[in-house]
């Protein structure tokens, strides 16, 4: 028999309050996660999956991918740096493509690539392309041929690939040449010589980077990382959400604190009997840490549910992603809230004086 | 200073009485609360020796410092001076974390309102004693059967169950005698015991108290303003405004009830 667990399951009512508000706090940090999560992993996939030790933009593009162009004279330079091994060209355009059977456009990122990011096999043929399989929520199958952009230029999907999009829009993987042609037939605007792509994919030994802008005068690299943050957005979006996760984080740590210090206050009688029979203050103390602790696994284990069933629940195009991650991520911040918030009950439980149970006539 | 002192008024007289070392002893206790203009001298210069065994009557009006001195002897306080000894281990110096071991192992309480843990029944309130104590495994059990042996000799069996919010006044004071009484400590410390009871259950009570200490030989302090409860003692101490006096003789002292 342990009191404080014997408390909560017999009078789980006095713990009702603070069990739904942290449950709705949990289900709040699931989904702000879970929307952050979706939108990184959506709009980096792309980047994340490519194995190259650096990626070389031209300078005057300042880190965009869209507003980069790589010449076959500078790629040649590129290649000719000591310690490079392997350079490939990549390219993204941004369209939307009409799927047999839907009605709706679906959002694709044509990627024209040399050298397979992980997951990715090896260019398929041209007019051909391996799809990111979140396009199956935009009712995509394997075999389709889509139509890309104003144009209407054809596109035959020929198998899967997983967390590969780029900015929120399904990969799609072709060769260079296709690429450069659904670019050219559909952004005439943003015309592409023979052989131009956006930027470099580049494996080597050593610090390569800097030999290699040093090399070409006119570029400037960046490790995947950096190129990952450099995604429009990603930073901002990132910094964002999780100023409002912690800010969560500190109303949970105010509502255990808060909820928990009056519930000690009201037992400040009990804990004085308590103390007076031989009960230490560390015992009283980690009892009101275990139902912190218990308090916050039962608001998670509902909180996570519901974020569950919200994630089906929700329309495809909501860009929520709940990884394994987020849970644990989640679980861990509650349980140090609730930790920390019941600490402060500490000195509270410290000073109940056990000569206080015996008192003075009433 | 500790062999003899004019105002101790050890002489056992119960029949019960074979006191080989003390069960307490109190020696020169003075207590003062608050300090400067605000200071209370709630207890003065108190000397009391209680023998194993001994059930004594702690006999005073309202504020004579009473309670002080029954938390001072049960290391709920501190004397501002003087020694306190329970059954040879002299508490004066103690630490709050080595008073708190002594209250779970030495002594026992029983308080004047009562104060059982509400979620609780009966049999589990007294188990609070040995949860405190942190048992586990066989010891567990072996508590739950002493519960059970305890409650069944306080009248209270059929309501092991029952939550203290479900028994009468009376039955629940009965619930925090047998608590006091778990650890098996040489001494027992009951402060107004039956002022929150009426008169007949009371009375019940104290003749309780009195077979309970009778039977296990646990010497007992039991505090209280009525003079109709003092013949349950052996012998009674008399305490105004915080200075212990000799009990009336034989006259407080009752034989058997
Ligand atoms: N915590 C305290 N702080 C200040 N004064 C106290 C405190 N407790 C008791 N007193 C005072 O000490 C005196 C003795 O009190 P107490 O021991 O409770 O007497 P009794 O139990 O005989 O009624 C009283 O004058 C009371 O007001
Ligand atoms: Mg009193």
């Amino acid at each position: 028999m342990n009191l404080a667990l014997t408390e909560l399951r017999r009078r789980p009512s006095r713990f009702t309050v603070a069990t739904v508000v942290l449950t709705f706090l949990s289900l709040l940090l699931l989904l702000l996660g879970g929307l952050l999560d979706g939108l990184y992993l959506g709009s980096t996939g792309a980047i994340r999956a490519q194995e190259a030790d650096v990626i070389v933009y031209s300078d005057s593009a300042r880190d965009s991918f869209l507003r980069s162009r790589i010449t076959p004279d500078m790629r040649e330079v590129v290649e000719g740096v000591d310690g490079v091994t392997e350079v490939g060209g990549l390219g993204f355009t941004l369209l939307g493509a009409t799927v047999p059977g839907e009605s709706d456009l679906a959002d694709v990122a044509v990627a024209g690539y040399e050298l397979a990011p992980s997951g990715v096999p090896a260019p398929p043929p041209a007019g051909h392309a391996w799809a990111d399989d979140r396009l199956r929520d935009a009712g995509v199958a394997i075999g389709d041929t889509l139509l890309v952009g104003p144009a209407a230029t054809p596109i035959v999907v020929d198998g899967w690939v997983e967390d590969t999009n780029y900015l929120l829009q399904g990969g799609l993987w072709v060769t260079l040449d296709t690429w450069r042609a659904v670019q050219n037939a559909n952004r005439p605007d943003a015309f592409l010589a023979d052989g131009v792509v956006q930027v470099l994919v580049v494996r080597g030994e050593g610090d390569i980077g800097p030999a290699i802008d040093a090399a070409t005068g006119s570029t400037s690299s960046l490790t995947r990382d950096e190129a990952v943050n450099a995604l429009p957005g990603v930073k901002e979006q990132r910094s964002t959400f999780n100023a409002i996760i912690y800010s969560t984080l500190a109303v949970v740590l105010a509502v255990v604190g808060l909820f928990f210090s009056l519930l000690t206050l009201e037992r400040t009688g009990l804990y004085g009997v308590l103390k007076a029979i031989g009960a230490s203050t560390r015992r009283l103390f980690v009892g009101v840490v275990l139902q912190a602790v218990v308090v916050a696994v039962i608001a998670f284990v509902i909180g996570g549910a519901l974020a569950t069933l919200a994630d089906r629940a929700l329309p495809a195009d909501v860009p929520l992603q709940l990884t394994t991650g987020r849970y644990v991520f989640t679980f861990v911040a509650l349980i140090v809230a609730a930790v920390l918030g019941s600490a402060v009950s500490l000195r509270r439980v410290t000073r109940i004086d056990p000569a206080s149970a015996i008192g003075s006539a009433a | 200073m500790s062999s003899s002192n004019p105002s101790d008024s050890s002489a056992p007289s119960g029949a019960a009485v074979l006191a080989t070392a003390p069960a307490l002893r109190l020696d020169g206790i003075r207590k003062v609360y608050g300090t400067g203009e605000n200071a209370i001298v709630a207890v003065d210069h108190a000397s009391l020796t209680v023998g194993g065994g001994e059930i004594v009557a702690l006999l005073g009006p309202s504020g004579s410092g009473k309670t002080t001195l029954l938390s001072i002897a049960g290391g709920l306080l501190a004397a501002t001076e003087g020694t306190v000894v329970v059954g040879g281990e002299d508490i004066s110096g103690h630490s709050p974390r080595e008073l708190t071991e002594f209250r779970r192992s030495k002594v026992g309480f029983v308080f004047q309102s009562v104060n059982l843990v509400p979620f609780l029944t009966a049999e589990e309130n007294l188990l609070v004693v040995s949860e405190l104590a942190g048992a586990r495994g066989a010891a567990r059990k072996q508590a739950r059967t002493r519960a059970k042996e305890l409650l069944a000799e306080l009248g209270l069996s059929h309501r092991a169950g029952n939550l203290p919010a479900q028994l009468s006044g009376g039955e629940r004071q009965r619930v925090a005698i047998g608590r006091a009484l778990f650890n098996s400590p040489a001494l027992v410390l009951f402060d107004e015991p039956t002022s929150a009871l009426d008169t007949k259950i009371g009375e019940q009570v104290m003749e309780l108290i009195q077979a309970e200490m009778r039977s296990r030989g646990t010497a007992s302090v039991i505090v209280t303003h009525d003079t109709r409860m003092t013949h349950y003692a052996d012998r009674t101490v008399r305490i105004v405004d915080g200075v212990l006096g000799l009990a009336d003789a034989a006259g407080d002292v009752s034989g058997d009830h």
